[in-house]
């Protein structure tokens, strides 16, 4: 039996404001447990919330990047349920008029070959509950409420994944855009993205959709993509089997590597859901749409997708260019006046300078190291003023220094020889004192070569062109020969 | 005359001409309380430490010829749902018996910046669930015009703390008559304000929907100088509202009556209309106009404000859970249980049965449709009301159907809730209505009426309630 498979996302994302959402108590993670508290985040009796604008404004800037529409009118709702690290027994979050509606996630798949829209049912707002914590030592268990109330907003998909490769891509894409905005730090070790993950298998051609089963509470893209796997090897299983699916509610268990079962169907919870009588209807000004949208700059997606068509980058390197901003930048500026291919440009950038900065434990800010003189250097590679190697040692003082390139390579001796006598009178030496170098390549061993050109470089201390010394070996051997 | 009979006009008046000093009259009050306190049983705590400090600060402040507000060394009682720091709350529960709130609310900021002096928290129906005080798990009070009387709910130790002079003035809070009906009991003045003129911040909730800090005194002129003090937008409750000045300012020969005919009805003791009709005569005979007013759906007010009413009072009581604070059992196996033990431990009979009421109204299985639809006709109740108004200023209509009952005498909790149906329409329509009194009947108790007017029109109806204290009052 062949099966599609039907996947549908609902991303948490933690939004970075400097509050709360419904309080003035600092917005940070850690901190010693429960000091991050008023009585309005700890659910005291006859506390009113206060709406947070900042964390509506980043919900806006995340709707807009996500092609919703923004609802200029949207109110909060009223949650309700009983658990110990819910303050007030009822999440004020949003059901009937959420912030954002509808909208779609572009993902980039196959190598960046790809695009598919993933549609969005709709973005809204909420708060985070605290944490429960249980003593491993005792039974007690104590409740920490310093993220009780950090603000959220949660990104609900229709069930237009298909795969778990999807879901990665789907989850990257999230959190790029929302790191790219500014309005989450996304560190999953500090539960900032978390999905609930919805499945359910359909038989191939068929329009009846199977019974859904949903992972809550994933903490990790990889996490999310494994217990996608899983799950839809499970229910193949059962339905192989003859067996029928069942709605069942589980939890990912990151060390177990497995999904675990928190609920089945009979015990769904009624979340009693009504308008919050406490807050007003929130009103949003057009104007306040515009700005916020003019605050947006390139997402993500659609920079690897500028660099792999503007400067015919592979989907590895422009995705990594799009993570980091100043090794970015220091692309952009180089490539646009480098006369070789941007690739090599690239290269040096994601290989050797990224290397240095990391074992330097640096960013390019702390570095001397200009756009332009890594421009010039790497143009006296291209014209092959200098070798690569002599480029990787200059590259080193380049991070100390603002100087030009060719200065030093002059005081380093670095420039290569590229006298065509002078490189004719070395080759000619070295092939008279190892006759055995055109002997060798005469019966076919033509990795002699290389020794050759050792030879020579030993004699121009490292500062003869190696292309041209290739040459001109070639030339003098076969000339023998002839002779 | 004891000074704590007085009114707080009068005593603020004496103690800008240095006649009693601030001491004095606290003095006098807590003499008062001294007396009657375990008669009456107004307050679940005393704060007599606390207001003697107060009291002496204001002598000292008007020694050295300070100026303080108005109000300034007038002694108050504040219903036990207001929030205080340091000072045991316990909205008359004893799921809070012994919570001691860390925060103020905002309207016990706005006590204490006008210099009142606290006299201590008032008893009242555990949660405000309630028309008699009867409900409070904490503390019986009784009426002082009769102590075989209940004193009306759930502001009952506000009320009664007023009536018996134990305090000059007290906060109250109203969801659906709890600061009038006592106040009708009683023979007080009590203020339901326009919904958001008051802020809610740190006041125990009973419906968010309509509850609403409401000033009680003796005359229509403290409660209008207590409205002062406490109204005003408030950056804590995003339900508050800027005062919008009432266009319309009070002479009686323009004021046009309106005689609420919904609100006249066979259910009202005959005593109390006739009461109420004769104030309205004596308004005629100073040159009103007096009209007779339909007000349609009154049908309607009953069921409508208690689905919204157990809705959200479900919801609301939800956070007592012997988690963080207040009540928790014992013995438990596990968390469910800790739930269920601590809060059927915790609360009365009255919560119970209206968050049993409340959740079911709010499950999914119906999708909202109750809230929604009652929303839908609480926003037709104030169009109903918006058209009165263009025939008339104010409706005029009985606070209660009936004086105030005997102790245990009204056990059917329908009846109960019924007691509260001339309140529910200012509830309803988020307007403001006055408590006053207009006469005893014939058991020497008091009668209450009560003048409704559009949002925003406290101002107005302060102006008409002293009109008819000063000239109608026989």
């Amino acid at each position: 039996m062949e099966f599609d498979v039907v996947i549908g996302l609902e991303v948490h994302v933690e939004l970075k404001t400097k509050t709360k959402m419904y309080c003035g108590c600092k917005n940070e993670f850690g901190g010693v447990a429960n000091s991050h508290c008023c009585e309005i985040c700890l659910g005291m009796p006859g506390v009113l919330p206060n709406i947070n604008k900042r964390a509506i404004e980043y919900a806006i800037k995340a709707g807009l990047a996500f092609n919703c529409k923004i609802n200029t009118s949207t109110k909060l709702d009223r949650k309700n349920y009983f658990y110990p690290d819910l303050a007030k027994s009822y999440q004020i979050s949003q059901k009937e008029q959420p912030l954002c509606v509808g909208g779609f996630v572009e993902i980039l798949l196959d190598g960046g070959t790809k695009e598919k829209r993933i549609r969005l049912v709709q973005i809204h707002v909420e708060e985070d509950a605290g944490k429960i914590i249980h003593m491993p030592e005792s039974d007690e268990i104590f409740v920490d409420f310093n993220r009780s109330g950090v603000p959220l907003i949660e990104i609900v998909s229709e069930p237009d994944l298909c795969s778990p490769s999807e879901v990665k891509a789907f989850l990257e894409t999230i959190r790029n855009t929302a790191l790219c905005l500014g309005i989450s730090d996304c560190k999953m070790q500090e539960g900032s993205l978390r999905a609930d993950v919805n499945i359910s298998l359909k038989q191939k051609g068929s329009s009846k959709f199977g019974t859904r089963c949903e992972i809550k509470n994933v903490g990790s893209i990889n996490g999310a993509t494994r217990a996608a796997e899983c799950e839809i090897k499970r229910q193949k299983e059962v339905i192989s089997s003859g067996g029928e699916v069942e709605q069942v509610t589980f939890r990912w268990d990151e060390t177990l590597n497995e999904n675990m079962v928190m609920r089945k169907k009979d015990k769904s919870v009624d979340y009693g859901f009504f308008a919050e009588p406490d807050l007003p209807q929130v009103e949003i000004l057009n104007e306040e749409i515009e700005e916020i949208k003019t605050s947006i700059c390139e997402l993500p997606n659609q920079k690897i997708r500028r660099l792999m068509a503007d400067y015919k980058l592979p989907y590895a390197d422009a995705y990594l260019l799009m993570e980091d901003d100043e090794k970015n930048a220091m692309f952009e500026a180089v490539a646009a006046d480098f006369s070789g291919e941007p690739k090599k440009v690239a290269n040096w950038i994601l290989g050797d300078l990224t290397r240095i900065l990391n074992k330097q434990n640096i960013s390019f800010a702390d570095s001397k190291l200009t756009a332009k003189n890594l421009e010039k250097m790497l143009e006296m590679i291209e014209n092959n003023s200098i070798s690569n190697t002599a480029g990787k040692t200059i590259i080193e003082v380049l991070m100390k220094q603002d100087v030009h390139p060719e200065t030093i390579a002059k005081q380093q001796g670095l420039l290569q020889q590229s006298d065509q006598s002078v490189l004719e009178d070395v080759v000619r030496e070295v092939l008279l004192e190892n006759t055995h170098v055109p002997e060798l390549f005469k019966k076919g061993k033509t990795n002699i070569l290389g020794f050759a050109v050792g030879e020579c470089m030993k004699r121009l201390k490292g500062s003869g062109n190696p292309t041209l010394i290739k040459e001109i070996l070639l030339k003098q051997i076969q000339g023998s020969v002839e002779v | 005359m004891e000074l704590s009979e007085l009114t707080a006009k009068e005593l603020s008046q004496m103690l800008r001409k240095r006649t009693c000093s601030a001491s004095e009259i606290l003095e006098s009050v807590l003499q008062q309380i001294q007396e009657k306190e375990s008669d009456i049983g107004a307050y679940i705590t005393l704060t007599e430490d606390l207001a003697k400090k107060q009291a002496q600060k204001v002598d000292e402040k008007l020694a050295k010829g300070v100026e303080l507000a108005e109000l300034a060394g007038i002694p108050i009682a504040v219903k036990d749902v207001i929030c205080t720091k340091g000072i045991l709350t316990t909205a008359g529960s004893k799921i809070l018996e012994n919570f001691v709130p860390q925060y103020n609310a905002t309207v016990f900021n706005k006590v204490l910046a006008a210099n009142m002096v606290v006299v201590g928290k008032a008893n009242l129906d555990e949660f405000a669930m309630g028309t008699t005080c009867e409900s409070s798990a904490l503390r019986f009070t009784k009426n002082p015009r009769d102590l075989t009387r209940v004193p009306g709910g759930s502001s009952g130790g506000s009320a009664a703390a007023v009536a018996g002079n134990e305090a000059i003035l007290a906060l109250g809070s109203d969801t659906g008559g709890s600061v009038r009906l006592p106040a009708a009991f009683c023979g007080v003045v009590g203020l339901r304000p326009t919904y958001g003129r008051v802020s809610r911040y740190g006041v125990i909730p009973l419906a968010s929907s309509f509850d609403q800090v409401g000033p009680m005194g003796k005359t229509v002129g403290d409660v209008r100088m207590l409205f002062n003090a406490i109204a005003g937008e408030d950056p804590k409750d995003m339900t508050t509202i800027p005062n919008k000045k009432f266009e319309k300012s009070f002479d009686i020969k323009k004021l046009t009556l309106g005689i609420y005919k919904e609100q006249f009805n066979e259910h009202v003791d005959p005593e109390i209309s006739a009461s109420v009709m004769k104030m309205v005569e004596s308004f005629k005979e100073h040159g009103a106009t007096i009209k007779e007013i339909s007000v349609p759906y009154s049908e309607y007010f009953l069921p409508l404000y208690q689905i919204i009413l157990t809705i959200e009072a479900a919801s609301n009581l939800a956070r007592h859970d012997g988690i963080r604070y207040g009540h928790r059992t014992q013995e438990f196996k596990d968390v469910e249980e800790l739930y269920c033990k601590t809060r059927s431990e915790g609360f009365g009979p009255e919560p119970k049965r209206r968050i049993i009421l409340g959740t079911f109204l709010s499950s999914a299985e119906f999708g909202g449709a109750y809230r929604k639809k009652a929303f839908y006709w609480m926003q037709k109740i104030a169009e109903a009301y918006d058209n009165a108004f263009k025939e008339c200023d104010l409706l005029i209509s009985p606070m209660s159907c009936s004086h105030a009952f005997k102790v245990g005498e009204l056990v059917d909790p329908i009846k109960i809730y019924a007691l509260d149906l001339c309140a529910f329409g200012a509830s309803l329509a988020s307007i403001p209505a006055l408590a006053l009194p207009c006469g005893l009947d014939s058991s020497n108790l008091p009668i209450g009426t009560q003048i409704i007017g559009p949002k925003y029109s406290e101002k107005f109806l302060f102006d008409v309630g002293e009109f008819y204290e000063a000239h109608c009052k026989t």
